[in-house]
């Protein structure tokens, strides 16, 4: 089981994105543990809507960073594979 | 309100013992052994202002505990509360009696996780160490029930003696109820489990293999059930550090208001807690002589003091130094460093090793037993 380009991820109910005022950063919020994340990490969650898939969040990515693609893409995936193991992360299932 | 000093860390979870309350009885409870009675707990008001004041310290995580929480008549204005102050709120329930009528609207309020306490997989036996009959049927409904409704579900188990058997079959009940974690909690020998250790203590061949039955899960199951994993202080080689630094991520606020770094705490004699009705909680945080007695490293003895894991394991669990080694500021004898280990260990296989495990001495409210050990046992 992992993501592909078509997946569309979201966040599951239980799992949230949160700026934590206090120590001025984003953490992901999950059953008994809190996830720090990092800048890259929450430039991903936070297109992370259960409607866009992986290829758009990327290509937006790609677009607003002016990298390549083909460069972020795989980033993306790796990054969201760990989630997703972590069952932190669900996909959409194909209509 | 005192600012909290840069040097302080902030809180990250706080552990709302909102009843002792609880239908189940079990031997193993971590409750302290003279339990709050309902007429001196908090009230709906104190609780939400606690609450509010714990989100403006930098709480992230509120775990709605006991006891048994669902006890509370306010249970859901609580778990409301949570969510408007955007605090990730854990419930951590037995899943019996009225827990199943109130869940549906605890979920509409905004629960974020569940966490259902098994105390085996086969009935009759989770039924004797748990000490009220009928609770299995119960428990499955209301998982059943939690995963229908959505809410991510985690599985509790705390092994010893009489369910270490039954680890690969929890492993399976968990799959089969759909949650998408398990914790196998090793039993931690405080409170009440101290008093029954000698019923609860499993044999360390039988630890061995759960552990290595977890293990092998945790790969095949990827993806699928995560399993965390408590392992055993007695038959350890370091400690834990316990709730992660005494004073540096968790506070405990008790059915009564009293606010400790960690459950067991009154456990050690001498330590003055706080209460949330005279002050708030940020100056309980920062100021209160309890969570200023350990916290840090300047109060360590040796081996801890010049240990390099000292800002690892935090010198491991106080109360568990306090009731093994008549120090609360010593090394916690569950590491291999601290001179009393190979005691503890020999204590631990003496006692796994009793052809007949001494019988239960349930949790009761107001019965608490006289002596905390048998006479002579401890080291």
């Amino acid at each position: 089981m992992s993501l592909t380009a078509d997946s569309v991820p979201r966040l599951p109910r239980g799992v949230r994105l949160r700026h934590d005022t206090v120590r001025n950063a984003h953490v992901l919020l999950a059953p008994e543990r809190t996830f720090d994340l990092d800048q890259n990490a929450v430039a991903v969650l936070s297109l992370v809507d259960g409607s866009r898939s992986i290829r758009a969040i990327a290509e937006t990515l790609a677009q607003q960073y002016a990298v390549d693609l083909g460069v972020i893409e795989p980033d993306v995936i790796a990054m969201l594979d760990g989630l997703l193991l972590k069952r932190v992360l669900e996909t959409v299932p194909a209509a | 309100m005192n600012a909290v000093t840069p040097a302080l860390p902030a809180p990250i979870g706080l552990l709302a013992e909102l009843t002792h309350r609880c239908p189940l009885r079990c031997p193993y409870c971590s409750n302290p052994l003279e339990l709050d009675r309902r007429s001196a707990e908090l009230d709906t008001a104190t609780w939400q202002r606690v609450l509010t004041e714990a989100a403006g310290l930098g709480v992230l995580h509120v775990h709605l505990s006991g006891g048994e929480p669902t006890a509370r008549q306010d249970i859901v204005a609580i778990t409301r509360t949570c969510a408007e102050l955007g605090l990730y709120s854990n419930l951590i329930t037995s899943g019996v009696a009225g827990a199943l009528d109130k869940l549906d609207a605890l979920s509409d309020a905004g629960l974020d996780h569940v966490q259902l306490s098994v105390q085996a997989v086969e009935a009759a036996n989770a039924e004797r160490i748990g000490g009220l009959r009928n609770a299995q049927p119960q428990k499955f409904a209301f998982a059943e029930r939690v995963t229908a409704l959505g809410l991510p579900l985690t599985l509790n188990a705390v092994i010893h003696r009489g369910n270490i058997a039954e680890v690969p079959a929890l492993i399976d009940l968990a799959l089969r109820l759909g949650a998408k974690r398990l914790e196998v909690a090793h039993t931690q020998y405080y409170g009440w489990a101290y008093v029954n250790r000698a019923a609860l203590m499993p044999a360390k061949a039988d630890v061995d293999r759960s552990i290595r039955t977890v293990e092998e899960a945790r790969e095949r199951l990827k993806g699928q059930l995560v399993i965390d994993l408590v392992v055993p202080d007695y038959y350890a080689k370091y400690p834990k550090a316990c709730a992660g630094g005494w004073g540096r991520r968790l506070m405990n606020v008790t059915p009564t208001g009293k606010v400790l770094p960690c459950h067991a705490a009154e456990t050690i004699p001498g330590l003055e807690f706080w209460h949330v009705q005279d002050r708030s909680l940020g100056e309980i945080w920062a100021e209160s002589p309890a969570f200023r007695a350990y916290r840090g490293t300047d109060w360590m003895q040796e081996p801890c003091r010049s240990c390099d894991r000292r800002e690892k394991d935090w010198g491991g669990c106080r109360c568990q130094a306090l009731a093994l080694a008549g120090d609360a500021a010593a090394t916690d004898p569950a590491c291999s460093l601290s001179p009393l280990h190979g005691k503890v260990q020999a204590l631990a296989i003496a006692e796994s090793a009793l052809e007949t495990a001494p019988d239960y001495q349930y949790r009761t409210i107001g019965g608490a037993p006289r002596a905390a050990m048998p006479e002579g046992a401890p080291v």
